[in-house]
């Protein structure tokens, strides 16, 4: 249990959907919320690839902005080393920031294009302190470019300069200058293409040894997941619905939602395989089904399934919300 | 050659840029069958939409078509004049385009849309022609048609949106289908329904279809023949097994290569080195020259033509040296 860098406790956090006062008060209406996250408790431990998939409306990036504190939590809390991260004031949560860094999914907008890339991937390591004086910084954003497989002299460049790939270079050499221990990647590679996003995958893993990085990685693609991660969580309408090491989740997966999921993904070994058609599609989050949210695209849904929401709980060695499971009926 | 459908022969599409000439398309031959599915896969700039654009007389001018034929059963449409073309779009060739909001006009309910189409080009009454309708939304799937026929296309979520470009695709029985992403801006659930779809309709009605997506795992699933396409040239092409299992051209091996597969595991993926160049410099000779292990003297200044080689086409200088590896 030591081993936990970040630990995430019935985190939970709605967004207000509704309509403006007015309308509210007109057509006598009230107030609406969207769970984006609802109830969702996760370990991850020093030096692994923690992996959240899900479909879009899952919850995942949302997950991911809670933690690295960009919107708070409406519930929950999120345990960063054993410190609450939401519940501290901003002086020294800033000191706690610069131990996790965030890389974003598009390339052409987290970078500011009015900025020469040194100054981009200088700007944690002045505000944090990291470097004094301008040759310490100028030194280590040198180091920094040629760390991500960029060369010293692209630091004078601006972002439009490069290609989407080598701009996430740039993301990646920017969050690791505040030498951080976490880092949040959402979706970082599914802007790029599949030769480019192949360089990316490696240089993070040839990073993570390198620095003894741990990751939460997010993505929808089950592929670089499996590629990625040494644990995974599966989101469904913001809830987990099961955890696993990457391994056994592939091998064996145990809720009847991971199985749809992993059944759908068009893989080149499967060519001409047959395979269940998936049903349903995502409902509509505002207004969730009731029990497991899961229930009308089940097949082994029944009334306990409809009514009461299950809980994750041991499966071998998955953890899997689901009494299917538990009553054995899967 | 006499039972293709679609004949592509040397397709060269430009830009007159004021930097000069950008070739987006070059040279590119491909015929594909009836019924047959056709995958075109590729990394952004590859030339993959912009040859499904030339095919229906879709490219944005100042782009053109500067040299080749197409030809659908025999007939060429590549120098068609407007009116006629028009009459070849739609009935003769459907489209699916990758975003299904913006393909369909958010201002008419999906009956107008669909009603619209079927009038167009065949000899129904309103009546008649919203029955036609109402049978194709069911065809491809979408559940209580005869009552969601009178929706605005906002009232459906993205996968039954693609249904109905689909279902309007196919409203005149088209004998080739150009899906260009079709399934790109889907969640993974939904993209195997619409693979499902799309491969049902090409069996049911013997439609062939252009399959054009930058996922080789959609490509594995769905396409019976695949082309690789690199920098506006074509790479390879061949049967999808083949070209998965065994891939002949460098390139297409480090594509290969470079996906993550849900069954092996690997540590680390095949990187191909550097990125595709940009239109405006590709190098003189192979278009891939610059990245490719196993480039040698000739790669960098003789451009390679298609040719064959053990059932499939491939342009690369080193089977033409009978040499590989």
């Amino acid at each position: 249990m030591t081993d936990v860098l970040v630990g995430i406790e019935n985190l939970s956090r709605d967004f207000d959907v509704s309509k403006p006062w007015l309308n509210r008060v007109l057509e006598n209406e009230e107030k609406k919320y969207v769970t984006a996250v609802n109830d969702v408790s996760f370990e991850i431990r020093r030096g692994e690839t923690f992996a959240l998939v899900g479909e879009s409306g899952s919850g995942k990036s949302t997950i991911a902005k809670l933690i690295v504190g960009l919107i708070r939590p409406t519930g929950g809390q999120i345990l960063f080393d054993g410190t609450n991260v939401a519940t501290r004031g901003s002086a020294s949560m800033r000191q706690l920031r610069s131990r996790f860094q965030m890389i974003f999914q598009d390339p052409f907008a987290s970078l500011n294009p009015r900025w020469r890339v040194k100054d981009i991937i200088a700007e944690p390591l002045r505000t944090f302190g990291v470097a004094e004086g301008r040759a310490a910084w100028e030194k280590r954003v040198d180091e920094l470019l040629e760390t991500v497989g960029l060369s010293a002299k692209d630091g004078a460049k601006y972002p439009h300069e490069f290609s989407g790939g080598q701009r996430q270079r740039v993301a990646i050499a920017r969050a690791l200058s505040a030498q951080p221990e976490f880092i949040v990647c959402d979706e970082p590679t599914s802007a790029l293409d599949v030769s480019v996003q192949a360089q990316i995958l490696n240089l993070m893993r040839d990073l993570q040894d390198e620095f003894g990085l741990t990751y939460l990685f997010i993505s929808h693609d089950l592929s670089v997941v499996r590629h990625m991660a040494s644990r995974i969580g599966v989101l469904y309408l913001g809830r987990l619905v099961e955890v696993a090491e990457g391994k056994t989740l592939f091998r064996d997966p145990k809720h009847p939602y991971t199985k749809m999921l992993l059944d759908a993904v068009p893989d080149l070994e499967m060519t001409g395989r047959k395979r269940q058609p998936v049903e349903g599609e995502i409902p509509n989050p505002i207004d969730p089904p009731s029990g497991c949210t899961y229930h009308p695209r089940c097949r082994l849904a029944n009334d306990r399934c409809r009514s009461e929401v299950p809980v994750l709980k041991l499966h071998g060695d998955t953890k899997a919300a689901c009494f299917a499971l538990e009553e054995g009926r899967s | 050659m006499s039972d293709a459908l679609l004949s592509v022969r040397d397709l060269v599409v430009e830009f007159p840029t004021r930097k000069g000439i950008l070739t987006a398309v070059d040279r590119v031959s491909f015929d594909i069958s009836r019924g047959e599915v056709l995958g075109v896969v590729g990394e952004s700039g590859a030339g993959k939409s912009m040859t499904g654009s030339a095919i229906i007389g879709l490219i944005e001018p100042p782009g053109h078509i500067a040299g080749g034929t197409i030809s659908i059963a025999g007939q060429r449409i590549d120098n068609l004049p407007y009116e006629a073309m028009r009459r070849v779009r739609g009935k003769r060739i459907g489209m699916v385009f990758q975003d299904p909001l913006t393909s369909l006009n958010p201002i008419y309910t999906i009956a107008e849309q669909l009603i619209e189409t079927i009038r167009t080009h065949m000899d129904l009454n309103e009546r008649q022609a919203r029955d036609r309708a109402i049978g194709l939304l069911d065809q491809v799937g979408i559940p209580a048609a005869s009552r969601r026929i009178d929706d605005y296309p906002h009232q459906f979520s993205g996968g039954m949106r693609q249904r109905v470009v689909i279902a309007l695709a196919l409203c005149v029985e088209p004998e080739l289908i150009i899906a260009d992403e079709p399934t790109t801006a889907l969640d993974v659930s939904v993209q195997s329904q619409i693979i499902d779809v799309l491969k049902r309709m090409c069996a049911d009605h013997g439609t062939a279809i252009m399959l054009i997506t930058h996922d080789m795992g959609v490509i594995a699933e769905a396409a019976d023949r695949v082309v690789v396409m690199y920098a506006g040239r074509v790479a390879e092409i061949g049967a999808v097994r083949d070209v998965i299992k065994d891939a002949k051209h460098p390139y297409t091996k480090g594509l290969m290569g470079a996906i993550p597969t849900l069954m092996q595991d690997s540590d680390r993926l095949t990187q191909i080195p550097g990125t595709m160049p940009r239109l405006t410099d590709i190098p003189p000779g192979c278009a891939f020259s610059k990245r490719c292990p196993e480039a040698f003297d000739r790669c960098f200044v003789e451009q390679p033509d298609c040719r064959p080689y053990q059932g499939r086409d491939v342009a690369c200088l080193l089977y033409d040296e009978g040499k590989p590896q």
